[in-house]
């Protein structure tokens, strides 16, 4: 057990600082609007050639080209969560796309499409989920069929973020028909312009519309642009879905919570009584921040397996679900001890409290809870993998 | 960076949970908990010869000179083995007279309790909370007054008394002016007394801060005992459940009892890395430690109490027994969350070391 930092990562700490502070001013703030604002391309691309972004990608395809470091990845992460200047982009494209495209793709997929996406000028939406295909993604029926040099799709996609701004689209489709319902499934990545897309916003229960529905009409899109073979896009897709549950629940997020909550209950007093001198609510804030720590160390733990190249084995599974539980209960704890002003909701309401952002991410939580593998898709993952416990029978054939 | 624990540590827990598997199996908890005490000495003087007593003795005192992350572990071990020996008490001991003893006490003491010699036990409860009039006043060398739920005296030859100001003495459990009764609690596989001190003889230790030393490591031990019963529970239930059939098909493949396993499992994978992270600050002296010993001890009170009820409940009706014998274990959960303090006051504990208390 050893926390300390070796003299060559504290020296890289320190460059990092020290870079971030010479160019921080550099930075998209929240007023910089827009995912292709260009102040938020241009830090983008200085990330990049300082190997703040993209760090691990090679050089040919537009990254950093630095060897895998996951202390170094780390530190980087720290150091912009410490001074709080905007990191490089982690949109779907470049965080789920990218990596599956480096494993998966050809030489001339990999050139054409990995640059402009980690550069920020191609934006991607993933066409994963179906009304009738959820939890069970494998039985999505989005068909596409041959016709000359062309798939010809129809269908309709849910659940997809920014279909409005993207450029592209990575999507599963069924072209073989007739195989097994895992076998029949092609990974497809085409132009959201492509004639016979119809996208619909879908306003969700923060009064948003974070996600959208995506309606295909005899879309027509060359053969060429097919990630991995026919019929092998349940295995594409499945590179992808690693990558994306490693994305959530980051125990540093849940920290920076804990504290903005501390602070709040310090702030804030009802009948003249700061909440934090309220024994009930203390007391609640206390066992949140037991989980925040116990996730922590968890995730340093995750950390030395990825360094050892080990498997992180249960503490690496139980991450999504513990992770994303604890951050919605802590902004419930927010908005219990905020009383009637945590109800306020609205851009110019009167006493509105940090923006409403607890509301915001109470109902959030609780779709990110639902999205990327349900809470109880989890707990299934958590059995078969981590404890060696049987999958359901399948019922027999009707 | 490296947070896992070193091969040097993952043998000497295997050693120690080897040892336990051969000497305190469920039939040798039984004899203890039916009242056998020669059974418990038998297991207690097996584990101070693969050196357990010696780990956090400095190593110019004949001991290991190691910390309390390998202390949990040992811990840990006699947790999951719902094992009927002293190591709670000694360790607790030892961190006390290292804090507080001089040169001269700390030559007289760590040595002997650390190969067994001595054995001790601690006297401590009042320092976390004091009821029924209970505490112990020094005078002339002399304790007097009561201490409640001491800890590992059955057997014991010596006992560190916390006085009523936070003060440690050592006192001889063979005085005449000195009178044990035991309570009885729902844990048989460890022993709890009542102390009642009449004049009795002790040495005094002269420094400060041992009390509060103690109280941590006694509570880092006792979330480490959880962590290994609690992993115990979930193994057993999982065991149970892929084994136990109903409706033509193990009651393991049903999704309501899978998530059962799975939430046992997702709560207390990272109380593991808690428990660790704690221990290590402890040893590393962070400012961090006592907040994160406070805390992983309330959290394990919790983590573990889930634990306990939900694989009794995946066990069914024989779990409910006493032929499966779960109920040691989860017995020795119930008792650890109250020990030195349940979950509420240690929350409130590492409050006020914040300052938000």
């Amino acid at each position: 057990m050893d926390l300390k930092l070796s003299a060559e990562y504290e020296l890289f700490r320190t460059e990092i600082a020290a870079f971030l502070a010479e160019n921080g001013n550099k930075a998209p703030t929240q007023a910089d609007q827009g995912l292709k604002n260009p102040k938020r391309l241009a830090w983008q691309k200085l990330l990049i050639e300082n190997g703040l972004a993209a760090r691990t990608i090679p050089m040919k395809y537009g990254g950093a080209g630095h060897a895998p470091d996951i202390l170094k990845s780390r530190i980087i992460a720290e150091e912009f969560t410490r001074t709080g200047v905007a990191k490089g982009i982690a949109n779907q494209g470049v965080s789920m796309l990218v990596p599956t495209l480096l494993e998966l793709a050809s030489e001339d997929q990999k050139m054409a499409w990995i640059k402009p996406t980690l550069l920020g000028k191609t934006v991607w939406c993933q066409g994963y989920s179906e009304p009738g295909a959820g939890s069970d993604l494998a039985s999505l029926t989005t068909k596409a069929h041959i016709d000359g040099d062309d798939y010809i799709i129809n269908g309709q996609k849910i659940w997809t973020s920014t279909a409005r701004q993207a450029d592209m689209i990575f999507c599963l489709v069924r072209t073989e028909p007739d195989a097994k319902k895992h076998h029949g499934i092609s990974y497809l990545i085409f132009s959201m312009d492509t004639p016979g897309i119809e996208v619909r916003p879908l306003v969700d229960m923060t009064g948003a519309a974070n996600f959208n529905e995506v309606f295909f009409t005899d879309v027509r899109v060359p053969r060429s642009q097919i990630i991995g073979e026919p019929g092998q896009g349940w295995q594409v897709a499945n590179a992808t879905l690693t990558h994306e549950r490693g994305m959530l629940g980051d125990p540093n997020a849940a920290k920076a919570r804990l504290l903005a909550i501390a602070e709040l209950m310090q702030c804030e007093s009802i009948n003249g009584q700061r909440l934090m001198d309220n024994p009930v609510f203390r007391d609640r804030l206390l066992a949140l921040q037991a989980r925040v720590y116990a996730m922590q160390a968890n995730g340093l733990r995750v950390t030395t397996s990825r360094i050892n190249e080990t498997s992180a084995g249960m503490a690496g599974l139980i991450v999504k679900l513990q992770g994303c539980e604890l951050n919605h209960e802590l902004a419930r704890l927010a908005l219990d001890a905020m009383g009637e002003f945590g109800l306020l909701y609205g851009q110019n309401t009167p006493y509105l409290r940090d923006f409403a952002q607890w509301q915001g991410r109470y109902m959030y939580d609780l779709g990110l809870i639902i999205g990327g593998g349900t809470a109880q898709i989890q707990k299934n993952i958590i059995a078969e993998r981590g404890l060696g416990m049987p999958r359901e029978p399948r019922p027999a054939a009707a | 960076m490296e947070f896992a624990l070193s091969d040097d540590q993952k043998m000497f827990q295997a050693s120690v949970s080897g040892y336990l598997e051969t000497a305190s199996p469920l039939d040798r908890v039984r004899e203890v908990a039916d009242g056998d005490r020669g059974v418990a000495e038998d297991i207690s003087c097996g584990l101070s010869e693969l050196g357990a007593g010696q780990i956090l003795v400095p190593e110019a005192y004949e001991g290991l000179g190691l910390g309390l992350l390998d202390a949990a572990l040992v811990q840990e071990a006699l947790g999951a083995a719902a094992a009927p020996a002293t190591h709670l008490a000694s360790a607790m001991a030892v961190i006390g007279i290292e804090a507080a003893g001089s040169d001269v006490h700390q030559a007289e003491w760590l040595a002997r309790i650390g190969s067994g010699e001595a054995r001790i036990g601690v006297a401590i409860g009042e320092h976390v909370g004091a009821r029924e009039g209970a505490g112990v006043t020094a005078a002339d060398g002399k304790l007097t007054g009561k201490s409640l739920f001491a800890l590992e005296t059955a057997g014991a030859s010596h006992v560190l008394v916390c006085d009523r100001y936070g003060g440690l003495h050592i006192a001889s459990m063979g005085d005449a002016g000195l009178v044990r009764t035991e309570l009885e609690t729902i844990d048989r596989t460890r022993d709890y007394a009542e102390l009642v001190f009449d004049g009795v003889a002790a040495t005094m230790l002269t420094g400060q801060g041992g009390a509060d030393r103690m109280v941590l490591v006694g509570r880092l031990l006792l979330a480490a005992d959880t962590l290994g019963a609690a992993q115990v529970m979930l193994d057993k239930a999982v065991a149970y459940a892929l084994e136990r059939k109903q409706f033509g098909r193990v009651i393991g493949s049903f999704q309501a009892v899978k998530h059962m396993c799975a939430e046992m499992a997702a709560q207390l994978e990272p109380a593991r890395a808690l428990v660790w992270h704690a221990a290590h600050a402890f040893d590393e002296d962070m400012d961090e430690a006592g907040v994160m010993i406070c805390l992983a001890k309330a959290h394990l009170a919790e983590v573990g109490t889930f634990v306990a009820r939900t694989s009794t409940e995946v066990h069914g009706g024989m779990g409910f027994t006493d032929l499966v014998g779960l109920h040691y274990w989860f017995k020795r959960i119930g008792a650890n969350r109250q020990l030195l303090g349940g979950p509420e006051q240690n929350r409130e504990d590492a409050a006020r070391r914040q300052g938000w208390a």
